[in-house]
C-alpha cells in the first residue's frame, strides 16, 4: 500500500478528507484511493489538463489573488502564492499555461487550513500563471502574467 | 533515502503558518544531463500530505513544474503551539520521506 | 583604418567616463589610496543614482528594481539551498588528517573574518585568499588542497564557512609597497579592456552601472564582493572568482586561472570597493 494511502486512511476520520481529495480530482472515484492524477499532470494543454481534474468553464473570480512577480528573474523559482476569498474553498490547482505541461500542483484542504499556497514553480516562458479554485462544489479561476527573461548575474 | 525536509511552522494569532522545505531534485525527464548527453529520468515527488495531530489537512499532488528542492507554505487555523505537524511526500520512483515539527 | 579610430573613439569615452572618478586607467600618478579610490566610485554612482542609498548596494541590481528585490526576499525566507549550506557545514566541522579542525587554523575559530580576506601576506610576498588560508589549513594538516574552482569541495565549504563573517564589514587593507603593488595590478586588470566584446569590468559596472544589459540590470562595483558565493537559480553554486571567470567569458577573453596572481590580485582589489559595506554569504541569485 502506497504511503498516502496509508495516511489518508489512518488520518481520515472522517469523510470530509477524502471526499475532498476525490473532489479535488487528487483522487478518482472509480478506483478505490487510486494513484496520481496522471492524466492530469502529463497533459500538454490547459484544456485537457483541466479535462483531467474534472474542471470545465471555471467563472473568473475577483476573489482569487495570485501574487507572482511581474517579471520572473529566473523561471526555475518562480515564487507564487495563491489566496482564494471565497467562501467554502476545499481545493486550488495552480497551472502555468506555456509549460510543456501546464498543470504544476493541486492542492486539497482540510480540517482548518485556510485557503492558501505559496509554493514555487519552474517557468518556461512568459506566460499567464493560473488558479482554479473549488468551492461550494463549484470552479473558479483567476491569472497573472508573469513575463520569463534569459539571462541572469549577468547572462 | 533522500535529506531530511525542514519544517518551520510559527503561530500568528490563531492560524498556525506552516512552511516546508523539501529536498528534492524535481527533475522532469526533458533534461539532457551536460557531460552524457543522455535525458536524465522523470524524478519528481508527487503526493505530499500533512496532517496536526493527526488530522489531514493538506493533500497535494505536485507535478515536474515544481521547482527543485519544493518550498510550501500554508496556514491552518485553529492551530495551537505544541501541535505536531507532520508532514509526508511521495515520489514517482516511490522513495518517501517524512519530517516532523512542533508549532511554536 | 576607420576600425583603429573607433577603438580610440571607444577608448577615449571610456577616459571621459572614467576621468570624473580622475583614476583614468592609472591616470592617477602616485597611487590613490585604496579608500580614495572606493570614495571617487561611490561619488560617482550617487551623482548617477542620488536615490539609492549606499547600504542598498549590497543588493546590486536589486536596489534598482524593487519587484526583483521582492523575488530575493521571497526566496531568502527559506532558501532552496539550505542543504548545500549544511552540506558545506559538515565539511567544516570534520576534522582533518591531523585531528585538528578548520576552526583551529583561523582567528576566531573563522568566525568574523572573511571581511579581512583578500590580505596582502608579506612574508609569501602575494595576495591571499580566503580560499588559500583554507588550503594553507589543509596542507599543514594532512590534507591536499582543494581546487578553488571546484564548487563541490571548495565552493561548498566556504558556501558555509562564509557565513559565519555575515554581518561582518569588508575590511581590506592594502599597506605598503608590496601590497599597493598588488592593489594596483587588481585594478589594472578591472580597467582594462579585454576579450573579443573589448569590454572592461568597469564598461558594465561603473560606465553602465544601474544600465540595462539584455534583461539584467547591472550593477554597481561597490557592494558587489559582499555576498558571495551565490547560488544561481537557488542551485547552482558560484563563487566570487568563478563569476569573474564567467565575466571573462563573456567579453569572450581567456580566463586568468582562477586562484592564480592575477585572479587573486583582481579580488583584492574589488573587495576593497565594499570596504564598510556588511558581508552575506550564500545568498539567492538569478
Amino acid at each position: 500500500m502506497n504511503a498516502l494511502r496509508r495516511n489518508v486512511l489512518k488520518g481520515a476520520t472522517s469523510a470530509g478528507a477524502v471526499a475532498v481529495a476525490v473532489a479535488a480530482g487528487l483522487l478518482k472515484p472509480t478506483q478505490a484511493l487510486a494513484a496520481y492524477n496522471k492524466a492530469a499532470f502529463e497533459a500538454k494543454s490547459m484544456a485537457d489538463a483541466m479535462n483531467g481534474l474534472g474542471v470545465s468553464s471555471p467563472a473568473d473570480s475577483k476573489d482569487i489573488t495570485i501574487k507572482a512577480p511581474d517579471i520572473a528573474e529566473n523561471g526555475a523559482v518562480v515564487p507564487v502564492e495563491v489566496i482564494s476569498n471565497i467562501a467554502g474553498t476545499t481545493s486550488i490547482a495552480i497551472f502555468a499555461e506555456k509549460n510543456i505541461t501546464p498543470l504544476v500542483g493541486n492542492y486539497a484542504l482540510s480540517g482548518g487550513a485556510q485557503a492558501y499556497i505559496s509554493t514555487r514553480i519552474k517557468m518556461g516562458n512568459t506566460a499567464l500563471v493560473r488558479a482554479v479554485v473549488m468551492a461550494g462544489g463549484k470552479n473558479y479561476t483567476a491569472a497573472k502574467e508573469v513575463k520569463v527573461t534569459i539571462g541572469g548575474c549577468g547572462g | 533515502m533522500a535529506e531530511p525536509m525542514k519544517i518551520r511552522a510559527t503561530m500568528a494569532g490563531d492560524v498556525a503558518d506552516i512552511k516546508v522545505l523539501m529536498n528534492h531534485p524535481m527533475e522532469t525527464g526533458a533534461r539532457k544531463d551536460a557531460k552524457t548527453g543522455q535525458l536524465v529520468p522523470a524524478l519528481y515527488i508527487q503526493d505530499v500530505t500533512a496532517t496536526i495531530n493527526g488530522a489531514p489537512v493538506l493533500t497535494a499532488n505536485f507535478g515536474t513544474g515544481i521547482s527543485k528542492n519544493p518550498y510550501l507554505g500554508f496556514k491552518v487555523k485553529g492551530a495551537k503551539a505544541g501541535d505536531k505537524v507532520v508532514v509526508n511526500w511521495v515520489d514517482n520512483t516511490g522513495d518517501k520521506n517524512t519530517a516532523e515539527a512542533a508549532v511554536s | 583604418m576607420r576600425k583603429q579610430t573607433t577603438a580610440k573613439l571607444i577608448v577615449a569615452k571610456l577616459i571621459v567616463a572614467m576621468a570624473g572618478l580622475g583614476i583614468a586607467l592609472g591616470a592617477v600618478a602616485d597611487q590613490a589610496s585604496p579608500s580614495q579610490v572606493q570614495q571617487e566610485f561611490i561619488k560617482l554612482y550617487a551623482q548617477k543614482y542620488p536615490s539609492v542609498k549606499l547600504d542598498d548596494y549590497i543588493y546590486g541590481a536589486l536596489a534598482f528594481d524593487p519587484d526583483s528585490m521582492a523575488q530575493y526576499n521571497s526566496i531568502m525566507e527559506f532558501p532552496p539551498f539550505e542543504s548545500d549550506i549544511d552540506k558545506g557545514r559538515k565539511m567544516w566541522e570534520t576534522p582533518l588528517k591531523s585531528g585538528k579542525k578548520y576552526a583551529d587554523c583561523f582567528p576566531n575559530g573563522g568566525k568574523q573574518i572573511a571581511g579581512n580576506y583578500p590580505m596582502f601576506d608579506d612574508a609569501k610576498g602575494k595576495v591571499v585568499t580566503l580560499q588559500d588560508a583554507i588550503n594553507a589549513c589543509r596542507t599543514a594538516n594532512g590534507e591536499e588542497a582543494f581546487k578553488v574552482s571546484d564548487m563541490k569541495t571548495m565552493g561548498t565549504l566556504t558556501a558555509y564557512m562564509r557565513t559565519l563573517s555575515d554581518g561582518m564589514l569588508m575590511n581590506i587593507k592594502a599597506e605598503g609597497p608590496k601590497a599597493m603593488a598588488a592593489y594596483e595590478d587588481g585594478k589594472k586588470t578591472y580597467f582594462s579592456r579585454k576579450g573579443q566584446l573589448n569590454f572592461a569590468c568597469a564598461t558594465c559596472h561603473v560606465q553602465n552601472a544601474g544600465n540595462r544589459l539584455r534583461s539584467e540590470i547591472l550593477s554597481p562595483a561597490v557592494g558587489q564582493a559582499v555576498h558571495w558565493p551565490v547560488f544561481r537559480g537557488g542551485d547552482n553554486l558560484v563563487t566570487l572568482q568563478q563569476r569573474y571567470d564567467g565575466c571573462f567569458k563573456q567579453v569572450r577573453a581567456v580566463p586568468p586561472p582562477q586562484g592564480g596572481e592575477t585572479m587573486n590580485n583582481l579580488e583584492y582589489f574589488h573587495s576593497s570597493l565594499s570596504n564598510g559595506l556588511p558581508m552575506k554569504a550564500s545568498v539567492f541569485c538569478t
